[in-house]
């Protein structure tokens, strides 16, 4: 009978413990985080969508070389020594340090589809020109809409300075031939008179 | 005083009596889609969550939203399902839970059938809603709809008693089953209400724990009528998948749902009205008290007790079955004969 009577008072009992929980918790500050709207904060370390800073990007290759899925493809273009707008390279941001340009980087794709996020490209880049941006809303329907071109150049600039370059090459080229004439006509002419002698 | 306004307005002919069969219907309704709301909310506080914020303003569109894809889906019966009883179920449980309206006074004004027998009727007629449930159990074809049916029906067999032997004794305190009158009787104040006892002398708290005690045995067994948690094994989502509407989509799962919402309106409006004095103004009869605050006091009252089921349904975890005829037969049951035996002692001595 005091089992009963004992049941019954923790029925009661431990109901209302139970509904006094449940009401506490009815005021309390919700956990919902209403995401499009608000967001939390991602650590500034995070590994989601790259960006190229063109300006820092030296065109050294290494991003592509060590990227484990290829996902990045560099083209690169030598810059003619004596070219009127003596690009530069921003060798250290934070000094605004530049160095004078040696490589054009006419194409610099990255492809998020493919991208695995183990971040060596952003450790092997020399200048820091390659990062993790903390965005990672950027789904697409469709693939191709995932392949990033960086390059800041556009193509008639890219074929204006492909021009310039074949044009001094063709000139260096004109001139080592020249004096490589030269160099053999006097060997000829050196050969002729140690013959005659 | 003529307990319906509206053959007092339109005379005694049958744009009033549509008029009364229809209003209800309309209210039941909109009361329906602010009782999925609160429950949706109501859920979602009590989990630290926000509930839905999208539809609408803060969310109050979500009902709305739910209604309408329900109407949008396709009408299915199984193959194998008896066709008359399966599409016969939701209406049979929405038409039962819908004909216990009938008595339940909303106002002093707006009784819609002011009729003697109204607890019985109220009674005779929730149990058709049980039948709808074993139709639809049965009729769908599918082991987990028939045992949530089966379930369903041991359920309201445990339960019914203790509810109807605290419904007899708060007859026994009123000397009637008109609802109107029980809740006339309880006129004067909140400490004239049946849960403390009804009117009479101060010693009539001898008799308090006894009432109390039967409110708190018909709000456990209505909770388990309406087929709610902690009692909702008839339809527990991790056992039966349903339960008894397992089957059901479309339309027809809105009626069943509907029906269940009605439900918990009607054993509210019956626990407001035979123990928290209906449309009576808790403050007596002479501060807000009147056809259209008798309204007010009475829905506020049914909304109480609407959001007690919903805060139970969100604190408790479901009962196993042999706890729950455990609960119901040697605890309820043993529990309401006593304090039915006190409370028509009590009665008898004064």
């Amino acid at each position: 009978m005091a089992n009963y009577i004992k049941n019954m008072w923790d029925g009661v009992y431990t109901v209302l413990v139970g509904m006094k929980i449940t009401w506490k918790h009815m005021f309390m500050k919700k956990v919902t985080v209403q995401y499009p709207d608000e967001m939390y904060p991602i650590p500034k370390n995070a590994r989601n969508r790259l960006q190229l800073y063109a300006d820092q990007c030296n065109g050294c290759n290494s991003c592509a070389r060590i990227c484990p899925v290829n996902c990045i493809s560099i083209e690169t273009l030598r810059v003619t020594p004596n070219d009127p707008e003596n690009p530069k390279v921003l060798e250290d941001p934070e000094n605004d340090h530049w160095l004078p340009r040696k490589l054009w980087v006419t194409k610099y794709d990255i492809d998020m589809a493919k991208c695995c996020y183990c971040s060596l490209c952003t450790t092997v880049c020399p200048s820091a020109a390659i990062q993790h941006t903390t965005d990672f809303e950027y789904s697409s329907y469709f693939k191709e809409d995932l392949l990033y071109h960086f390059t800041a150049m556009t193509p008639e600039t890219v074929v204006s300075k492909k021009q310039m370059l074949e044009e001094h090459q063709a000139k260096e080229k004109a001139a080592k031939a020249a004096a490589a004439a030269k160099a053999a006509e006097e060997q000829a002419k050196a050969a002729a008179t140690a013959s005659a002698n | 005083m003529e307990t319906n306004i509206f053959i007092q307005l339109l005379g005694n002919n049958w744009i009033a009596y549509t008029a009364i069969a229809v209003l209800p219907l309309g209210f039941l309704l909109l009361y329906a889609l602010v009782a999925i709301l609160a429950e949706l909310k109501v859920s979602a506080w009590m989990q630290d969550r926000l509930g839905p914020m999208r539809t609408g303003p803060w969310g109050i569109l979500q009902p709305l939203a739910e209604v309408v894809k329900l109407l949008q889906k396709e009408d299915i019966t199984p193959d194998l399902a008896n066709k008359v009883l399966y599409n016969l179920a939701p209406y049979m449980m929405f038409t039962g839970a819908y004909a216990a309206v009938a008595v339940i006074p909303f106002s002093q004004q707006f009784v819609p059938s002011n009729i003697n027998l109204g607890l019985f009727y109220i009674f005779a007629v929730s149990a058709i809603a049980t039948i709808g449930v074993v139709m639809g159990g049965w009729a769908s074809n599918n082991k987990y709809s028939l045992l949530g049916a089966m379930r369903s029906v041991a359920q309201i067999i445990s339960y019914e008693i203790p509810a109807a032997m605290a419904i007899l004794a708060t007859a026994v305190l009123a000397s009637s089953l008109n609802l109107n009158e029980i809740n006339t009787v309880q006129d004067g104040g909140i400490f004239n209400w049946f849960i403390f006892g009804g009117p009479g002398p101060w010693f009539k708290v001898f008799v308090l724990p006894f009432t109390f005690g039967l409110c708190l045995i018909y709000m456990i067994a209505s909770l388990a009528e309406t087929n709610r948690t902690p009692f909702d094994i008839p339809e527990g989502e991790s056992e039966l998948v349903a339960g008894y509407h397992t089957e059901y989509g479309g339309m027809k799962f809105a009626m069943f749902f509907l029906g269940e919402y009605v439900n918990m309106f009607i054993v509210s409006a019956i626990m407001a009205t035979i123990f928290f004095g209906g449309w009576q103004s808790p403050f007596g009869s002479s501060i807000m008290s009147g056809p259209v605050w008798g309204l007010f006091w009475f829905l506020a009252k049914v909304g109480t007790v609407v959001f007690f089921q919903i805060w139970l349904r969100w604190t408790l975890p479901r009962l196993r079955v042999d706890q729950l005829m455990d609960l119901g037969w040697k605890y309820l049951l043993p529990m309401s004969f006593i304090c039915f035996f006190a409370i028509a002692l009590w009665k008898m001595l004064i």
